[in-house]
């Protein structure tokens, strides 16, 4: 295959997705693809499904999750009904995920060096010397100076924005075409936000790794992404472009949304809005049996 | 303009601790809250508001005496309190409702609602515990009454919140002290807890102090801002005033910090780099001078002490913004 080829072909292609837990529909019916070096945004309230989506990206499931579909492909390759080791093949090369909160995402017993080394235990042609030589790199792309005290450090000697940083080290260090980042900035304050969400742009930037990015906030959806999938139980309201449907979203949740948004509301008023989900779900009703 | 007494104010607040003392070595103070004063007022609402570390939790739990202020004094309903002690701080503990960050983590696990709401009415021996009453309370903070039979586990997150929000007003307070209230929900469950704080103060003439990272909240909800930075009020005035025109350029970093909900007004860089540094290692100067654009030789040898602002801002800068906004007052070297 072409290198050309390789570069116009979808990281990612999820194809009528559906996933529920006990019977229970939590995502449904959801389409989504991603091109290489594309910020995708997924934003929903919480319990809308995003990050059980995110999950089933990487095989990360429990196994009381149903999964069913058309496709579910990394890189061409669809990994719908395989099993954990099939999947698991995948997580590394394909893609990668960063999750919510940096403390436990790491163990707290071990280096961070030993954590990092023991994740590349797939590169068997790699020396030890090697692998740290990429762990260093990848500490450098990520700003983390002085890598190799970092490396000696235990994960409660570093800040939650230091080990957000640490935890995209670990995930570009398998040199994913897709990053996976669920909610990864809302542990942090906003000054450490603004930085890590700069880091990402610059690593799309400079790597080209395309960015699946999950966030229930809507500024940091506007500040990175090139497009936006609004999720409302379970499902995908709307998608497109993040400039068309900021300027005009047109779904009812949507709306209520941008509505409730405290940096979109004029100071002074003397309420907020709420979201009325009986009204919405009126509606989704209304178009179920239209 | 009149201005009301003051439910509560502190002048100088200090709060240091020891730690680290251990057989071979001496320990040391450690400086977690420095010379900190404000007022809270019937009626107005006060927002606390800077990175995490800068001593936000340490203030509010200080000034209701769950951690005894060093130095400093703090004045209770136009008295000073004697001191520090437990005894001298019941009074306002008696006015305030604390909610805590993470409310849920402060029921028993093992009470059911509707007894969580009804257990500050028994201490204090003042209000009804019939069930009419404590579903209107729960009303009174959007609770529906049919998860008054619940236990705290089977709550949602906004209705923890909400449940935290009625025991706290259980016995009607004259402050309320909250530690990020709005954390972790929805936008649109935020604007519930913001509304509810509203209508409390609408009804109650409450004062509040609010503690949150969260800036859009504190400019729709709070009279008054405080911004901290290692345990300092680095700027503090008006929240219009200081929205419209930050002049610490601390604040000003933070509040461009905030990503605008809007694809054409994207940043080319973080407005600040770094974090806060270890209170261990202060600084010297301007302990804000290794991130600060503005910063002067001055400002890394001399700290530079509080000083009135523009329009009625306080700001602890040698260089403050002035009115022109986005670029710093010149040096005069
Ligand atoms: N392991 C699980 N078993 C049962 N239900 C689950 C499980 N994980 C998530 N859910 C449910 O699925 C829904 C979607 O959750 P989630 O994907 O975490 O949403 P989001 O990330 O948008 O907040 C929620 O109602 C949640 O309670
Ligand atoms: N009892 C204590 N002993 C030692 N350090 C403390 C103690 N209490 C708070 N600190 C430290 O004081 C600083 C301020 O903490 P805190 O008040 O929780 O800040 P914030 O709420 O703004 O995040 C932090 O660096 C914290 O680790
Ligand atoms: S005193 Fe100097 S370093 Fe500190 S905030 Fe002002 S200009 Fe910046
Ligand atoms: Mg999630
Ligand atoms: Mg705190």
């Amino acid at each position: 295959m072409s290198t050309e080829q390789q570069q116009t072909r979808p990281v990612l292609e999820i194809d009528e997705l559906s996933i529920s837990y006990g019977g229970r529909p939590t995502v449904s019916n959801v389409n989504l693809t991603i091109q290489p070096g594309e910020i995708v945004g997924i934003i929903g309230e919480s319990g809308s499904g995003k990050s059980t989506l995110a999950h089933s990206i990487l095989g990360l499931l429990p196994s009381s999750a149903a999964v069913s579909g058309k496709a579910l492909s990394l890189a061409g390759r669809n990994f719908l009904g395989a099993d954990g080791p099939a999947f698991r093949s995948v997580r590394g090369p394909g893609a990668a995920m960063v999750f919510q909160n940096p403390m436990t995402t790491f163990s707290p017993l071990h280096r961070l060096g030993d954590q990092l080394t023991d994740l590349l235990w797939r590169e068997t042609s790699l020396s030890k010397e090697e692998k740290r030589q990429r762990i260093v790199a990848v500490f450098k792309q990520v700003g983390l100076s002085n890598a190799a005290e970092r490396l000696s450090n235990y994960p409660f000697e570093l800040s939650g924005g230091m080990l957000q940083r640490v935890a995209i080290a670990a995930a570009l260090m398998m040199r994913p075409s897709l990053l996976i980042a669920d909610e990864p900035t809302t542990a942090l304050d906003v000054t450490m936000e603004a930085q890590i969400l700069h880091l990402i742009r610059e690593l799309r930037a400079e790597a080209g790794v395309a960015v699946l990015m999950i966030s229930h906030h809507l500024g940091v959806i506007a500040e990175i992404c090139d497009r936006v999938v609004v999720m409302y139980a379970g499902r995908v309201v709307e998608q497109g472009p993040v400039e068309d449907i900021f300027a005009n979203p047109t779904h009812p949740y949507t709306r209520a949304l941008f509505a409730c948004e405290p940096a979109l509301i004029a100071p002074g008023v003397d309420r907020m809005p709420v979201i009325d989900h009986e009204a919405l779900r009126r509606h989704a009703d209304g178009r179920k049996t239209a | 303009m009149t201005k009301r007494t003051p439910i509560l104010e502190a002048h100088g607040l200090g709060i240091t601790v020891g730690t680290g003392g251990g057989v071979f070595s001496a320990g040391r103070k450690l400086d977690i809250v420095v010379d900190v004063s404000l007022s809270l007022r019937p009626g107005k609402i006060v927002c606390v508001v800077g990175e995490s570390g800068s001593g936000k939790t340490t203030l509010g739990m200080a000034l209701v005496g769950l951690t005894p202020p060093t130095t400093g004094e703090i004045i209770f309903d136009g008295t000073p309190l004697r001191d520090f002690s437990k005894t001298s701080f019941r009074p306002v503990r008696e006015e305030t409702a604390l909610l805590f960050q993470d409310p849920a983590s402060s029921f028993n696990p093992r009470q059911r609602i509707g007894d969580i709401l009804a257990e500050p009415r028994r201490i204090a021996g003042n209000g009804a515990t019939t069930s009419e009453a404590i579903a209107s309370l729960a009303q009174l903070a959007g609770l529906p009454s049919s998860l008054l039979a619940r236990f705290p586990h089977a709550l949602s997150g906004g209705q923890a919140r909400r449940a935290a929000v009625a025991r706290a007003l259980a016995v009607v307070p004259r402050l309320i002290v909250a530690d990020e209230p709005t954390a972790g929900l929805d936008v649109s469950v935020q604007g519930g807890v913001m509304n509810l704080f509203l209508d409390i103060r609408e009804k109650h003439d409450t004062a509040f102090l609010i503690i949150t990272h969260n800036l859009a909240v504190a400019r729709h909800i709070s009279d008054e801002l405080v911004i901290m930075y290692l345990g300092r009020v680095v700027e503090s005035g008006p929240t219009a005033e200081i929205f419209r025109n930050p002049q610490h350029p601390y604040t000003k970093a933070l509040l461009d910090s905030e990503p605008v909900p809007d694809p054409r007004h994207r940043r080319s860089e973080p407005p600040v780099i770094g974090e806060v540094p270890s209170i261990f290692a202060r600084p010297s100067g301007c302990e804000f001078h290794e991130r600060c654009r503005f910063a002067q030789d001055l400002c890394r040898s001399q700290a530079p002490q509080e000083t009135a602002g523009a329009n009625s801002q306080r700001v602890r800068c040698h260089f403050p913004i002035g009115e022109a906004v986005g670029e710093p007052a010149l040096a005069i070297a």
